[in-house]
Protein backbone atom coordinates (compact mmCIF):
# COMPACT_ATOMS: atom_id res chain seq x y z
CA UNK A 1 0.00 0.00 0.00
CA UNK A 2 1.28 3.98 -0.65
CA UNK A 3 0.93 5.65 2.30
CA UNK A 4 0.96 9.86 2.10
CA UNK A 5 2.28 11.95 4.78
CA UNK A 6 0.19 14.94 5.03
CA UNK A 7 0.90 18.13 7.51
CA UNK A 8 -2.07 20.14 8.94
CA UNK A 9 -1.27 23.97 8.13
CA UNK A 10 -3.81 26.22 10.25
CA UNK A 11 -6.54 23.54 10.86
CA UNK A 12 -6.37 22.40 6.72
CA UNK A 13 -4.44 19.40 5.00
CA UNK A 14 -1.62 21.00 3.08
CA UNK A 15 -2.17 21.75 -1.00
CA UNK A 16 1.30 19.66 -1.47
CA UNK A 17 -0.39 16.86 0.55
CA UNK A 18 -4.26 16.94 -1.18
CA UNK A 19 -2.36 16.93 -4.65
CA UNK A 20 -0.10 13.83 -3.86
CA UNK A 21 -2.96 11.97 -2.27
CA UNK A 22 -5.27 12.73 -5.36
CA UNK A 23 -2.75 11.26 -7.68
CA UNK A 24 -1.56 8.18 -4.80
CA UNK A 25 -5.05 7.13 -5.00
CA UNK A 26 -5.36 6.81 -8.86
CA UNK A 27 -3.31 4.00 -7.94
CA UNK A 28 -5.44 2.14 -5.07
CA UNK A 29 -5.82 2.66 -1.11
CA UNK A 30 -4.32 5.07 0.36
CA UNK A 31 -3.06 5.42 4.04
CA UNK A 32 -2.99 9.16 5.14
CA UNK A 33 -0.40 9.64 8.49
CA UNK A 34 -1.90 13.40 9.38
CA UNK A 35 0.68 15.42 11.71
CA UNK A 36 -1.50 17.90 13.58
CA UNK A 37 -4.20 18.33 16.10
CA UNK A 38 -6.89 17.09 13.38
CA UNK A 39 -10.70 17.13 13.18
CA UNK A 40 -13.60 15.84 11.29
CA UNK A 41 -13.57 18.40 9.13
CA UNK A 42 -9.96 17.52 8.14
CA UNK A 43 -10.53 13.48 7.87
CA UNK A 44 -13.23 14.58 5.75
CA UNK A 45 -11.44 16.92 2.87
CA UNK A 46 -8.23 13.74 3.21
CA UNK A 47 -11.80 11.15 2.63
CA UNK A 48 -12.86 13.21 -0.64
CA UNK A 49 -9.61 13.29 -2.08
CA UNK A 50 -8.95 9.09 -1.63
CA UNK A 51 -7.57 8.51 2.19
CA UNK A 52 -8.78 5.02 2.97
CA UNK A 53 -7.28 5.11 6.40
CA UNK A 54 -5.90 8.04 8.45
CA UNK A 55 -3.28 7.84 11.19
CA UNK A 56 -2.63 10.93 12.97
CA UNK A 57 0.65 12.20 14.29
CA UNK A 58 -0.38 15.52 17.07
CA UNK A 59 2.68 16.70 18.64
CA UNK A 60 2.70 19.63 20.69
CA UNK A 61 2.76 23.14 20.11
CA UNK A 62 6.17 23.55 22.29
CA UNK A 63 8.29 21.26 20.58
CA UNK A 64 10.14 20.71 17.07
CA UNK A 65 8.09 18.60 15.43
CA UNK A 66 9.74 16.20 12.66
CA UNK A 67 11.77 14.50 15.49
CA UNK A 68 9.11 13.06 17.83
CA UNK A 69 7.01 12.62 13.82
CA UNK A 70 9.76 10.47 12.29
CA UNK A 71 10.21 8.19 15.41
CA UNK A 72 6.72 7.68 15.84
CA UNK A 73 6.53 7.23 11.68
CA UNK A 74 9.59 5.18 11.54
CA UNK A 75 7.94 2.58 13.82
CA UNK A 76 4.85 2.64 12.13
CA UNK A 77 6.63 1.74 8.54
CA UNK A 78 8.73 -1.32 10.46
CA UNK A 79 5.20 -2.59 11.59
CA UNK A 80 3.49 -1.79 8.65
CA UNK A 81 6.07 -1.86 5.35
CA UNK A 82 4.03 -0.46 2.79
CA UNK A 83 5.59 -0.35 -0.27
CA UNK A 84 6.21 3.88 -1.04
CA UNK A 85 5.78 6.88 1.66
CA UNK A 86 5.41 9.97 -0.02
CA UNK A 87 6.25 13.53 1.43
CA UNK A 88 5.47 16.97 0.39
CA UNK A 89 8.27 18.86 0.02
CA UNK A 90 7.87 21.32 2.90
CA UNK A 91 10.27 22.31 5.89
CA UNK A 92 9.03 19.78 7.55
CA UNK A 93 8.27 17.03 5.33
CA UNK A 94 12.08 17.19 4.49
CA UNK A 95 13.18 16.86 7.79
CA UNK A 96 10.91 13.57 8.75
CA UNK A 97 11.78 12.10 5.72
CA UNK A 98 15.58 12.73 6.11
CA UNK A 99 15.84 11.23 9.90
CA UNK A 100 13.36 8.08 8.97
CA UNK A 101 15.48 7.16 6.07
CA UNK A 102 18.44 7.55 8.19
CA UNK A 103 16.46 5.82 11.30
CA UNK A 104 15.43 2.74 8.79
CA UNK A 105 18.35 2.67 6.28
CA UNK A 106 16.01 3.97 3.76
CA UNK A 107 16.41 4.95 0.22
CA UNK A 108 15.05 8.60 -0.41
CA UNK A 109 14.73 10.39 -3.72
CA UNK A 110 13.98 13.91 -3.77
CA UNK A 111 12.51 16.68 -6.25
CA UNK A 112 10.07 13.95 -7.35
CA UNK A 113 7.75 15.48 -9.80
CA UNK A 114 5.87 11.78 -11.04
CA UNK A 115 5.65 8.38 -9.51
CA UNK A 116 3.81 5.02 -10.61
CA UNK A 117 3.40 2.08 -7.98
CA UNK A 118 2.27 -0.07 -11.02
CA UNK A 119 4.61 -2.92 -11.89
CA UNK A 120 8.24 -1.97 -10.77
CA UNK A 121 8.00 0.97 -8.64
CA UNK A 122 9.43 4.03 -10.24
CA UNK A 123 9.97 7.77 -9.30
CA UNK A 124 10.35 10.53 -11.95
CA UNK A 125 12.49 13.41 -10.16
CA UNK A 126 13.97 16.66 -11.30
CA UNK A 127 17.99 17.35 -11.84
CA UNK A 128 19.92 20.17 -12.86
CA UNK A 129 17.25 22.82 -12.43
CA UNK A 130 14.01 20.99 -14.07
CA UNK A 131 16.46 20.67 -17.38
CA UNK A 132 16.64 16.87 -17.06
CA UNK A 133 14.41 14.32 -16.03
CA UNK A 134 15.14 11.34 -13.85
CA UNK A 135 13.23 7.85 -13.58
CA UNK A 136 14.60 5.92 -10.26
CA UNK A 137 13.94 2.92 -8.85
CA UNK A 138 14.43 1.49 -5.82
CA UNK A 139 16.88 -2.23 -5.43
CA UNK A 140 16.41 -3.05 -1.80
CA UNK A 141 13.10 -4.31 -2.03
CA UNK A 142 12.22 -2.08 1.37
CA UNK A 143 9.90 0.78 1.60
CA UNK A 144 10.66 3.72 -0.37
CA UNK A 145 10.65 6.97 0.52
CA UNK A 146 10.12 10.16 -2.09
CA UNK A 147 9.41 13.34 -1.61
CA UNK A 148 7.47 15.10 -4.21
CA UNK A 149 7.79 19.02 -5.28
CA UNK A 150 4.69 21.28 -4.91
CA UNK A 151 1.99 21.72 -8.26
CA UNK A 152 3.04 18.41 -9.57
CA UNK A 153 -0.33 17.10 -9.52
CA UNK A 154 -3.63 18.65 -9.37
CA UNK A 155 -5.47 18.26 -5.97
CA UNK A 156 -9.30 16.67 -6.66
CA UNK A 157 -12.20 15.28 -4.93
CA UNK A 158 -12.28 11.75 -6.95
CA UNK A 159 -12.26 10.05 -3.30
CA UNK A 160 -15.24 8.30 -2.15
CA UNK A 161 -15.05 7.11 1.16
CA UNK A 162 -15.43 7.80 4.99
CA UNK A 163 -11.96 6.84 5.67
CA UNK A 164 -11.26 5.04 9.23
CA UNK A 165 -9.12 7.17 11.95
CA UNK A 166 -6.78 6.18 14.38
CA UNK A 167 -4.33 7.55 16.62
CA UNK A 168 -0.85 7.05 17.48
CA UNK A 169 1.01 8.84 20.74
CA UNK A 170 3.99 10.56 20.10
CA UNK A 171 7.25 9.12 21.80
CA UNK A 172 9.07 11.62 24.25
CA UNK A 173 12.91 12.12 23.55
CA UNK A 174 15.48 14.83 23.59
CA UNK A 175 13.99 17.16 20.89
CA UNK A 176 14.50 20.76 20.12
CA UNK A 177 11.73 23.17 21.41
CA UNK A 178 9.82 25.88 19.88
CA UNK A 179 9.87 29.15 22.15
CA UNK A 180 7.64 31.38 19.45
CA UNK A 181 6.18 31.57 16.38
CA UNK A 182 5.75 34.58 13.72
CA UNK A 183 3.79 34.87 10.69
CA UNK A 184 4.87 37.78 8.64
CA UNK A 185 1.84 40.14 7.62
CA UNK A 186 0.90 39.40 3.94
CA UNK A 187 -1.57 41.49 1.93
CA UNK A 188 -3.53 40.32 -1.43
CA UNK A 189 -3.53 36.25 -2.32
CA UNK A 190 -0.74 33.88 -1.19
CA UNK A 191 2.09 33.25 -3.23
CA UNK A 192 1.63 29.78 -3.68
CA UNK A 193 -2.00 29.84 -4.94
CA UNK A 194 -1.98 33.17 -6.52
CA UNK A 195 -3.15 33.33 -9.82
CA UNK A 196 -1.33 36.28 -11.11
CA UNK A 197 2.53 36.50 -9.42
CA UNK A 198 5.00 39.72 -9.71
CA UNK A 199 8.50 39.10 -8.53
CA UNK A 200 11.72 41.03 -8.30
CA UNK A 201 15.15 40.58 -8.50
CA UNK A 202 18.81 42.43 -8.69
CA UNK A 203 17.84 44.50 -11.30
CA UNK A 204 15.79 46.52 -9.14
CA UNK A 205 19.16 48.42 -7.91
CA UNK A 206 17.54 49.05 -3.92
CA UNK A 207 15.10 47.46 -1.08
CA UNK A 208 13.07 50.98 -2.11
CA UNK A 209 12.01 49.77 -5.64
CA UNK A 210 10.24 46.46 -4.34
CA UNK A 211 7.41 49.18 -3.86
CA UNK A 212 6.77 48.63 -7.91
CA UNK A 213 6.36 45.31 -7.64
CA UNK A 214 4.20 45.97 -4.90
CA UNK A 215 1.99 48.78 -6.84
CA UNK A 216 1.92 46.23 -10.27
CA UNK A 217 0.51 43.28 -8.03
CA UNK A 218 -2.08 45.04 -6.58
CA UNK A 219 -3.12 46.97 -8.96
CA UNK A 220 -3.73 43.00 -10.75
CA UNK A 221 -5.01 41.78 -7.68
CA UNK A 222 -1.81 39.32 -7.43
CA UNK A 223 0.89 38.28 -4.87
CA UNK A 224 4.62 39.25 -4.99
CA UNK A 225 7.54 37.34 -4.90
CA UNK A 226 11.36 37.61 -5.05
CA UNK A 227 14.36 35.77 -5.78
CA UNK A 228 17.07 34.09 -3.19
CA UNK A 229 19.50 37.51 -4.15
CA UNK A 230 16.94 39.95 -2.54
CA UNK A 231 16.08 37.92 -0.08
CA UNK A 232 19.55 37.30 0.88
CA UNK A 233 19.75 40.82 1.01
CA UNK A 234 16.99 41.83 3.08
CA UNK A 235 14.91 43.71 1.10
CA UNK A 236 11.82 40.97 1.55
CA UNK A 237 11.13 38.53 4.04
CA UNK A 238 12.05 34.99 3.43
CA UNK A 239 8.48 33.96 2.85
CA UNK A 240 8.32 35.68 -0.68
CA UNK A 241 11.17 33.57 -2.08
CA UNK A 242 10.08 31.52 -5.35
CA UNK A 243 12.78 28.81 -6.15
CA UNK A 244 14.49 25.85 -4.84
CA UNK A 245 15.10 27.46 -1.58
CA UNK A 246 11.38 28.56 -1.48
CA UNK A 247 8.13 28.12 -3.26
CA UNK A 248 7.14 26.52 -6.23
CA UNK A 249 4.64 28.58 -7.64
CA UNK A 250 2.54 28.20 -11.16
CA UNK A 251 0.52 30.60 -11.64
CA UNK A 252 -1.29 32.06 -14.50
CA UNK A 253 0.69 34.70 -15.74
CA UNK A 254 4.38 35.44 -13.62
CA UNK A 255 5.82 38.46 -14.24
CA UNK A 256 9.87 38.65 -13.41
CA UNK A 257 10.93 42.14 -12.74
CA UNK A 258 14.98 42.72 -12.83
CA UNK A 259 15.25 38.85 -12.77
CA UNK A 260 18.75 37.16 -14.31
CA UNK A 261 17.10 33.82 -13.74
CA UNK A 262 19.11 31.81 -12.32
CA UNK A 263 18.73 27.87 -11.77
CA UNK A 264 17.27 27.87 -8.41
CA UNK A 265 14.89 30.00 -9.35
CA UNK A 266 13.89 29.04 -12.40
CA UNK A 267 13.02 25.58 -11.07
CA UNK A 268 10.58 27.45 -8.91
CA UNK A 269 8.38 29.06 -11.39
CA UNK A 270 9.09 28.05 -15.27
CA UNK A 271 5.80 26.02 -15.19
CA UNK A 272 3.93 29.40 -15.04
CA UNK A 273 1.43 29.25 -17.60
CA UNK A 274 2.68 32.73 -18.98
CA UNK A 275 5.94 34.37 -18.41
CA UNK A 276 6.26 38.07 -18.62
CA UNK A 277 10.54 39.16 -18.30
CA UNK A 278 11.81 42.62 -18.22
CA UNK A 279 15.83 42.84 -17.60
CA UNK A 280 18.44 44.95 -19.32
CA UNK A 281 20.38 41.96 -20.04
CA UNK A 282 19.51 40.87 -23.17
CA UNK A 283 21.43 37.52 -22.48
CA UNK A 284 19.40 36.97 -19.11
CA UNK A 285 18.23 33.27 -18.95
CA UNK A 286 14.95 34.66 -17.50
CA UNK A 287 14.64 34.76 -21.09
CA UNK A 288 14.72 31.34 -22.70
CA UNK A 289 11.68 30.68 -20.45
CA UNK A 290 9.56 33.82 -21.16
CA UNK A 291 6.67 33.76 -23.26
CA UNK A 292 7.00 37.39 -23.77
CA UNK A 293 10.52 38.93 -23.05
CA UNK A 294 11.06 43.09 -23.00
CA UNK A 295 14.83 43.91 -22.81
CA UNK A 296 14.68 47.06 -21.22
CA UNK A 297 15.07 48.61 -17.70
CA UNK A 298 12.63 48.02 -14.78
CA UNK A 299 12.57 51.65 -13.74
CA UNK A 300 11.63 52.66 -17.26
CA UNK A 301 9.19 49.92 -18.27
CA UNK A 302 7.34 49.37 -14.86
CA UNK A 303 6.15 53.37 -13.82
CA UNK A 304 5.00 53.17 -17.91
CA UNK A 305 2.89 49.84 -17.19
CA UNK A 306 1.43 50.89 -13.44
CA UNK A 307 0.37 54.09 -15.36
CA UNK A 308 -1.35 52.28 -18.08
CA UNK A 309 -2.89 49.95 -16.00
CA UNK A 310 -4.20 52.86 -13.84
CA UNK A 311 -5.91 54.45 -16.92
CA UNK A 312 -7.64 51.77 -18.26
CA UNK B 1 34.43 24.05 21.60
CA UNK B 2 34.80 21.61 18.61
CA UNK B 3 32.41 22.92 15.42
CA UNK B 4 32.46 20.80 12.18
CA UNK B 5 30.92 22.53 9.18
CA UNK B 6 29.89 20.24 6.01
CA UNK B 7 31.14 21.86 2.94
CA UNK B 8 31.49 20.22 -0.80
CA UNK B 9 33.48 21.06 -3.77
CA UNK B 10 31.02 21.02 -6.83
CA UNK B 11 31.65 21.64 -10.84
CA UNK B 12 31.57 25.59 -11.27
CA UNK B 13 27.34 26.00 -11.41
CA UNK B 14 28.24 28.50 -14.16
CA UNK B 15 29.40 25.49 -16.79
CA UNK B 16 26.87 23.05 -17.99
CA UNK B 17 26.22 19.92 -16.24
CA UNK B 18 26.95 16.65 -17.30
CA UNK B 19 25.83 13.23 -16.38
CA UNK B 20 28.63 10.55 -17.18
CA UNK B 21 25.70 8.19 -20.08
CA UNK B 22 26.69 4.84 -18.68
CA UNK B 23 26.92 5.43 -14.94
CA UNK B 24 24.45 8.87 -14.71
CA UNK B 25 26.64 10.36 -12.14
CA UNK B 26 27.78 14.12 -12.48
CA UNK B 27 30.87 14.70 -14.48
CA UNK B 28 33.14 16.34 -11.68
CA UNK B 29 36.56 18.07 -12.84
CA UNK B 30 39.92 17.88 -10.98
CA UNK B 31 39.32 21.61 -10.17
CA UNK B 32 36.19 21.97 -8.09
CA UNK B 33 34.84 24.73 -6.39
CA UNK B 34 33.21 25.37 -2.77
CA UNK B 35 29.64 25.47 -3.11
CA UNK B 36 29.05 29.09 -3.07
CA UNK B 37 26.06 28.68 -0.01
CA UNK B 38 28.86 26.72 2.35
CA UNK B 39 30.34 29.75 2.96
CA UNK B 40 27.63 30.98 5.31
CA UNK B 41 27.65 27.73 6.96
CA UNK B 42 31.72 28.24 7.54
CA UNK B 43 31.15 32.12 8.51
CA UNK B 44 28.35 30.83 11.19
CA UNK B 45 31.09 28.04 12.52
CA UNK B 46 33.66 30.79 12.48
CA UNK B 47 31.58 33.30 14.05
CA UNK B 48 30.86 30.89 16.99
CA UNK B 49 34.06 29.41 17.21
CA UNK B 50 36.05 33.12 17.49
CA UNK B 51 33.25 34.06 20.42
CA UNK B 52 33.98 30.78 22.30
CA UNK B 53 37.52 29.23 21.83
CA UNK B 54 36.67 27.04 19.77
CA UNK B 55 38.05 25.02 16.14
CA UNK B 56 36.44 24.81 12.98
CA UNK B 57 36.81 21.30 11.09
CA UNK B 58 35.49 20.91 7.69
CA UNK B 59 34.08 17.68 6.67
CA UNK B 60 33.28 16.54 3.03
CA UNK B 61 32.85 13.97 0.67
CA UNK B 62 33.90 13.78 -2.79
CA UNK B 63 36.98 13.28 -5.07
CA UNK B 64 39.51 15.36 -3.56
CA UNK B 65 41.06 16.86 -6.95
CA UNK B 66 43.11 19.81 -6.76
CA UNK B 67 41.38 20.33 -3.19
CA UNK B 68 40.01 23.86 -4.87
CA UNK B 69 36.93 24.38 -3.23
CA UNK B 70 38.35 22.84 0.30
CA UNK B 71 40.77 25.62 0.66
CA UNK B 72 38.71 28.18 -0.27
CA UNK B 73 37.15 27.36 3.04
CA UNK B 74 40.12 26.95 5.10
CA UNK B 75 41.01 30.10 3.23
CA UNK B 76 38.52 31.68 5.77
CA UNK B 77 39.64 30.86 9.03
CA UNK B 78 38.91 27.01 8.95
CA UNK B 79 41.38 25.03 11.32
CA UNK B 80 41.38 21.80 9.27
CA UNK B 81 39.74 19.53 6.50
CA UNK B 82 38.41 15.76 6.79
CA UNK B 83 37.77 14.81 3.57
CA UNK B 84 36.32 11.46 2.51
CA UNK B 85 37.67 10.37 -0.87
CA UNK B 86 37.03 7.04 -2.14
CA UNK B 87 35.74 5.76 -5.61
CA UNK B 88 33.44 3.47 -4.13
CA UNK B 89 31.70 6.10 -3.30
CA UNK B 90 31.14 8.16 -6.22
CA UNK B 91 27.68 8.04 -7.09
CA UNK B 92 26.20 8.30 -3.57
CA UNK B 93 22.91 8.77 -2.37
CA UNK B 94 21.49 11.30 0.53
CA UNK B 95 22.10 8.85 2.90
CA UNK B 96 24.84 6.77 2.47
CA UNK B 97 26.47 10.42 2.33
CA UNK B 98 24.90 11.27 5.55
CA UNK B 99 26.46 7.82 7.54
CA UNK B 100 29.70 8.80 5.61
CA UNK B 101 29.83 12.29 6.86
CA UNK B 102 28.21 11.37 10.53
CA UNK B 103 30.64 8.73 10.91
CA UNK B 104 33.66 11.20 10.54
CA UNK B 105 32.18 13.83 12.43
CA UNK B 106 32.07 11.30 15.20
CA UNK B 107 35.65 10.12 14.78
CA UNK B 108 36.62 13.70 14.70
CA UNK B 109 34.26 14.43 18.03
CA UNK B 110 31.71 17.34 17.81
CA UNK B 111 29.41 19.54 20.18
CA UNK B 112 27.62 21.65 16.53
CA UNK B 113 27.73 20.70 13.21
CA UNK B 114 27.01 23.22 10.84
CA UNK B 115 25.68 22.75 7.03
CA UNK B 116 23.89 24.61 4.65
CA UNK B 117 20.06 23.47 3.17
CA UNK B 118 20.97 21.74 0.51
CA UNK B 119 24.06 21.98 -1.94
CA UNK B 120 23.51 23.58 -6.06
CA UNK B 121 24.31 20.62 -7.56
CA UNK B 122 22.38 17.54 -6.27
CA UNK B 123 20.03 19.71 -3.89
CA UNK B 124 18.17 16.84 -2.28
CA UNK B 125 18.08 18.89 0.62
CA UNK B 126 17.61 16.09 3.10
CA UNK B 127 21.36 15.00 4.50
CA UNK B 128 21.62 17.67 7.35
CA UNK B 129 18.90 15.77 9.20
CA UNK B 130 20.30 12.34 7.88
CA UNK B 131 23.18 13.44 9.76
CA UNK B 132 21.58 14.35 12.98
CA UNK B 133 19.17 11.29 13.56
CA UNK B 134 22.83 8.96 12.65
CA UNK B 135 23.87 11.22 15.20
CA UNK B 136 20.89 11.11 17.33
CA UNK B 137 20.88 14.65 18.09
CA UNK B 138 18.48 17.32 17.39
CA UNK B 139 18.60 19.51 13.92
CA UNK B 140 17.88 22.45 13.89
CA UNK B 141 16.74 23.21 10.31
CA UNK B 142 16.54 26.29 7.92
CA UNK B 143 18.11 28.62 10.45
CA UNK B 144 18.11 32.55 9.32
CA UNK B 145 19.76 33.43 12.36
CA UNK B 146 22.11 31.32 14.65
CA UNK B 147 23.03 32.59 18.00
CA UNK B 148 24.90 30.65 20.19
CA UNK B 149 24.88 31.12 23.94
CA UNK B 150 25.98 28.69 27.41
CA UNK B 151 25.65 25.40 25.50
CA UNK B 152 22.31 26.35 23.90
CA UNK B 153 22.35 27.15 19.99
CA UNK B 154 18.99 29.36 19.29
CA UNK B 155 18.01 29.69 15.79
CA UNK B 156 15.11 31.43 13.64
CA UNK B 157 13.60 28.56 11.37
CA UNK B 158 12.37 29.34 8.15
CA UNK B 159 8.64 28.11 7.93
CA UNK B 160 6.02 28.43 5.25
CA UNK B 161 4.68 31.92 6.29
CA UNK B 162 7.22 33.03 8.74
CA UNK B 163 9.14 31.97 10.73
CA UNK B 164 9.89 30.17 14.47
CA UNK B 165 12.52 30.77 17.40
CA UNK B 166 13.47 27.23 17.99
CA UNK B 167 16.42 25.99 20.29
CA UNK B 168 18.28 22.97 21.53
CA UNK B 169 21.26 22.01 23.64
CA UNK B 170 24.21 20.90 22.28
CA UNK B 171 25.40 18.27 20.61
CA UNK B 172 23.42 19.69 17.70
CA UNK B 173 23.19 20.00 14.22
CA UNK B 174 22.30 23.15 12.59
CA UNK B 175 21.55 24.00 8.69
CA UNK B 176 21.63 27.68 7.24
CA UNK B 177 19.76 29.26 4.77
CA UNK B 178 22.25 31.45 1.91
CA UNK B 179 21.47 34.44 4.07
CA UNK B 180 21.85 33.62 7.53
CA UNK B 181 24.81 35.87 7.90
CA UNK B 182 27.93 38.15 6.00
CA UNK B 183 30.27 35.38 5.11
CA UNK B 184 33.78 37.07 5.09
CA UNK B 185 36.25 36.88 2.12
CA UNK B 186 39.61 35.73 2.64
CA UNK B 187 42.56 38.06 3.48
CA UNK B 188 45.95 37.30 1.79
CA UNK B 189 47.34 36.25 5.11
CA UNK B 190 44.33 33.47 5.18
CA UNK B 191 44.81 32.44 1.20
CA UNK B 192 48.73 31.69 2.54
CA UNK B 193 47.94 29.90 5.76
CA UNK B 194 45.15 27.66 4.08
CA UNK B 195 47.85 26.26 1.71
CA UNK B 196 49.53 24.41 4.81
CA UNK B 197 46.58 23.44 6.91
CA UNK B 198 46.03 19.85 7.46
CA UNK B 199 43.46 17.99 5.05
CA UNK B 200 42.95 14.64 6.46
CA UNK B 201 41.37 11.73 4.21
CA UNK B 202 39.25 8.55 5.05
CA UNK B 203 38.31 6.23 2.67
CA UNK B 204 34.71 4.23 3.34
CA UNK B 205 36.34 1.36 5.35
CA UNK B 206 38.16 3.64 7.54
CA UNK B 207 34.66 5.03 8.76
CA UNK B 208 33.11 1.44 8.57
CA UNK B 209 30.16 2.80 6.05
CA UNK B 210 28.63 0.40 2.94
CA UNK B 211 28.66 1.96 0.07
CA UNK B 212 25.92 0.07 -1.39
CA UNK B 213 22.95 2.25 -2.81
CA UNK B 214 19.17 1.81 -2.35
CA UNK B 215 18.17 3.58 -5.41
CA UNK B 216 19.34 3.40 -9.45
CA UNK B 217 18.56 5.86 -12.35
CA UNK B 218 16.98 3.57 -14.98
CA UNK B 219 16.72 6.17 -17.52
CA UNK B 220 17.38 9.87 -18.23
CA UNK B 221 15.06 12.48 -20.67
CA UNK B 222 15.53 15.86 -20.93
CA UNK B 223 12.65 17.87 -19.82
CA UNK B 224 9.80 19.39 -22.13
CA UNK B 225 10.99 23.08 -23.18
CA UNK B 226 8.76 25.87 -23.26
CA UNK B 227 7.97 27.06 -26.92
CA UNK B 228 10.52 29.80 -27.98
CA UNK B 229 8.48 33.30 -26.82
CA UNK B 230 9.01 36.89 -28.04
CA UNK B 231 11.70 39.08 -27.16
CA UNK B 232 11.32 42.73 -27.78
CA UNK B 233 13.73 45.80 -27.34
CA UNK B 234 12.19 48.28 -25.05
CA UNK B 235 12.20 51.68 -26.92
CA UNK B 236 9.53 53.52 -24.72
CA UNK B 237 6.60 51.68 -25.69
CA UNK B 238 7.40 47.79 -24.39
CA UNK B 239 4.69 48.35 -21.48
CA UNK B 240 2.07 47.46 -24.54
CA UNK B 241 3.30 44.72 -25.13
CA UNK B 242 3.47 43.60 -21.90
CA UNK B 243 -0.43 44.85 -21.44
CA UNK B 244 -1.47 42.78 -24.77
CA UNK B 245 0.18 39.83 -23.53
CA UNK B 246 -1.64 40.22 -20.22
CA UNK B 247 -5.22 40.46 -22.12
CA UNK B 248 -4.48 37.57 -24.21
CA UNK B 249 -3.97 35.99 -20.49
CA UNK B 250 -7.73 37.02 -19.74
CA UNK B 251 -6.44 39.07 -16.61
CA UNK B 252 -6.67 42.43 -17.73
Amino acid sequence: MTWVVIESQNSAPTTVGLEILTKAAEGGDVNVVYVGAGSDEEFAVLGSHGASSIIVLSPAEDVLAPTPVAEALSQLIAEHTPGLVLFGTTYDGRDVAGRVSAKLGLSVVSNVVDFSTEGDLTVTNEIFGGSQLVNTQFTSGKTALALVRPKSFTAAETGSGAPTVSRVELPDGPNASVTARHAEASEGPKLESAAIVVAGGRGLGQAEHFGLIEELAGLLKGATGATRAIVDAGWVPYSKQVGQTGKIVKPDVYIACGISGAMQHLVGMKDSMTIIAVNKDSDAPIFSVADLGVVGDVHQVLPKLIEAIKAR
Amino acid sequence: MKIAVCVKQIPDPASDYELDPETYNIVRPEAQILDDTDRYGVEVGLQIADANEGEVFLVSMSPSGTLQGIRQALAMGADKAVMIDDETLVGSDSLTTAQALAAAITKEGYDIVIAGTESTDGYSGLVPQQVAELLGVPALTYATSVEYVDGVVRIHRQTADGYDEVEAATPVVVSVTAGVVEPRYPNFKGIMQAKSKPVDTYTAADLGVDPSVGQKIVSITPAPKRAAGTVVEDEGEAHLDIIETLEEAKVL
